[in-house]
């Protein structure tokens, strides 16, 4: 009957920070946890602020990727094994993969975070699962070692200094002519996943994408994370691509923290 | 010959159980509502589809989060922090401001169930220019919060919850415009009863009791640092519903206009227990959190099958029988 203490603060200090990539950590956090891949919780830095994030671990412990970008990230960046962060959740729908025997997944930059605890509960279905990923360069490419054990992992990097060089819808374009798949999977930045989305109607083929907005309570009370009809804390961060072919705001337009629309750029 | 007589019979079982039936609808302030429950100011409510999906999940009736003359982005994050038996909010009344709101909500015939209007300001005559803007628009009725716990030059912080502030509002405010007008007080106050009470005689057509309660704060002892980002909040949920049906019984008997009793509300039950204390209206906000957006129509479900079970046929029996 307790139902509001579950969303309480749990302690998670900070077991191990790895440095993934130049502007990348991933940290791993003392607070046992379960959730489907693509949920997501909220992290709480004490007096700073409290944002979403997505798991790339979780049971006896979990881990959480992130990319410094803002006030937020610069001092969670700075934060040292044993620093204190509080955590609510898991919040949000996750993935679903229920009979699909072969998938692809398409993963922009940071993206990729959203999307490595699927590729790995895929593998366990025995699905084989193409993975594009696309990073602006070769220092910033992300969990390669793990993708490459469950996936066929094919690296796209901007500059060309991994692998293909080039933008991935265009090479994704390519591979949607040549395989068949029960389902694509997508996380990365939105104009990309509105391309990713473009193709996927193209091809018919079903698809789920993990989308962002700004969030502020994530229990569906504030409206701030509104896409359309769609509140990204609860119907999200998972929405499908017949959702989001109805939607008129996918990659035009978001929400300030005033609550102010405004376009893309 | 049998089976007709058994036709007959279940025709008649169903005749008369159709006449017995209760039913939900109701009218405040003139307004006709499928049901009393009203999504409450602050709960979604920025913009048209965060308000279509509280009329999906069975509203009676929908408020809009309130606006001020300027764009507010409000507090930091976290926003919201929960304890045992409820949650503490400190949005600090972030809102894209008046001009985008009168965008926004210029056309309302989406809307199947009434629309109400909220403002903020800080002095009644901010007050009285952002009345005067939403009066042109299609909405059902104003809201004046002058009872917020949390935001700095607003509601009780700016000191509007006297009977002399709420006096001077509310009589500002009337000038500008016929629609209802309602005024939002927080049963935290002693002598809430004489700022309803300015309240009315300065025009006002309803009181809504409470605003969130408080403020209150929560510490995580683990960190030893306040939840909220503004450190205190107000308080909702399970542990205000005995003071907000204390606070609505106490104004039923000394104001004339309607109440809608807002506080702690997540089920049937707990909307009759404030209809009996004398609500013509509920409000429904955090109980959203703890059983989703179609918590209207759960409640709906859960009212009818006790009025059913209790013989009560109509919302108007049940208003302020306690007082019997």
């Amino acid at each position: 009957m307790n139902e509001f203490a579950k969303h309480k603060i749990k302690e998670a200090r900070i077991l191990k920070i790895e440095q993934e990539t130049p502007t990348v950590k991933t940290f791993e956090l003392g607070v046992s946890l379960d959730a489907v891949p693509g949920q997501f919780v909220m992290v709480w830095l004490p007096r700073v602020a409290e944002k979403p994030f997505t798991l790339i671990k979780t049971g006896n412990t979990i881990a959480i990727t992130v990319k410094k970008r803002g006030g937020f990230t610069e001092k969670l960046f700075q934060l040292k094994e044993g620093s204190y962060l509080g955590i609510r959740g898991p919040y949000g729908k996750g993935f679903t993969w229920n009979g699909v025997k072969k998938a692809c997944i398409v993963a922009g930059g940071i993206g990729t975070a959203a999307l490595l605890r699927l590729v790995e509960e895929l593998a366990k279905n025995k699905a084989s699962v193409d993975f594009v990923a696309d990073f602006k360069t070769k220092s910033e490419i992300l969990f390669k070692e793990r993708i490459e054990k469950v996936a066929n992992l094919h690296i796209i990097t901007e500059d060309g200094s991994f692998g293909t060089k080039g933008f991935c819808p265009d090479f994704l374009m390519g591979f949607l002519k040549k395989n068949e798949y029960d389902k694509l999977y997508c996380c990365g930045p939105e104009l990309m996943m509105v391309k990713v989305l473009e193709l996927c109607k193209k091809f018919d083929l079903k698809a789920e994408f993990a989308v962002e907005r700004y969030m502020k309570c994530a229990v569906g009370l504030c409206g701030q994370c509104c896409l359309d009809e769609w509140l990204v804390c609860r119907d999200g961060p998972v929405l499908s691509s017949e959702q989001l072919l109805k939607s008129k705001e996918f990659g035009k337009f978001y929400y300030l923290k005033s609550g102010k629309k405004v376009a893309i750029q | 010959m049998k089976e007709v007589a058994l036709c007959f019979l279940n025709l008649f079982i169903f005749i008369f159980g159709w006449v017995l039936l209760p039913v939900l609808e109701t009218t405040f302030c003139n307004v006709s509502l499928k049901n009393p429950l009203i999504l409450a100011s602050g709960i979604l409510g920025l913009n048209k589809n965060n308000l279509l999906r509280a009329q999906r999940g069975g509203a009676g009736a929908v408020t809009i989060k309130s606006v001020s003359l300027e764009e507010r982005s409000g507090h930091e994050t976290p926003n919201i922090a929960f304890f045992e038996a409820g949650m503490l909010n400190a949005f600090g009344y972030c809102n894209p401001g008046i001009e985008e709101a009168l965008k926004e909500f210029s056309d309302l015939s989406c809307f199947e169930v009434p629309v109400i209007a909220s403002c903020t300001a800080s002095n009644a005559s901010d007050f009285a220019k952002l009345v005067e803007a939403l009066d042109k628009l299609d909405f059902a009725a104003i809201e004046l919060p002058l009872s917020c716990p949390h935001t700095p030059g607003h509601g009780l912080l700016v000191g509007q919850g006297t009977p002399e502030a709420t006096k001077e509002i509310v009589e500002a405010c009337r000038k500008k415009t016929k629609k209802p007008l309602l005024v939002k007080i927080n049963a935290s106050l002693p002598g809430i009863a004489e700022i309803a009470l300015a309240a009315e005689k300065a025009g006002a057509n309803a009181i809504t009791c409470s605003n969130t309660l408080g403020p209150g704060m929560v510490i995580d002892i683990n960190s030893t640092k306040p939840v909220l980002a503004f450190k205190v909040g107000g308080v909702s949920g399970h542990a205000i519903r005995p003071i907000v049906v204390r606070s609505v019984y106490d104004l039923y008997e000394r104001i004339k206009i309607p109440i809608i009793g807002l506080g702690g509300i997540s089920r049937g039950e707990h909307v009759i227990e404030l209809l009996m204390a004398g609500a013509s209206c509920v409000g429904i906000g955090t109980a959203i959190a703890l059983r989703g957006h179609n918590v209207f129509e759960k409640c709906c479900n859960e009212m009818l099958g006790w009025m059913k079970k209790h013989g009560y046929k109509s919302i108007e029996e049940l208003i302020g029988l306690a007082h019997e």
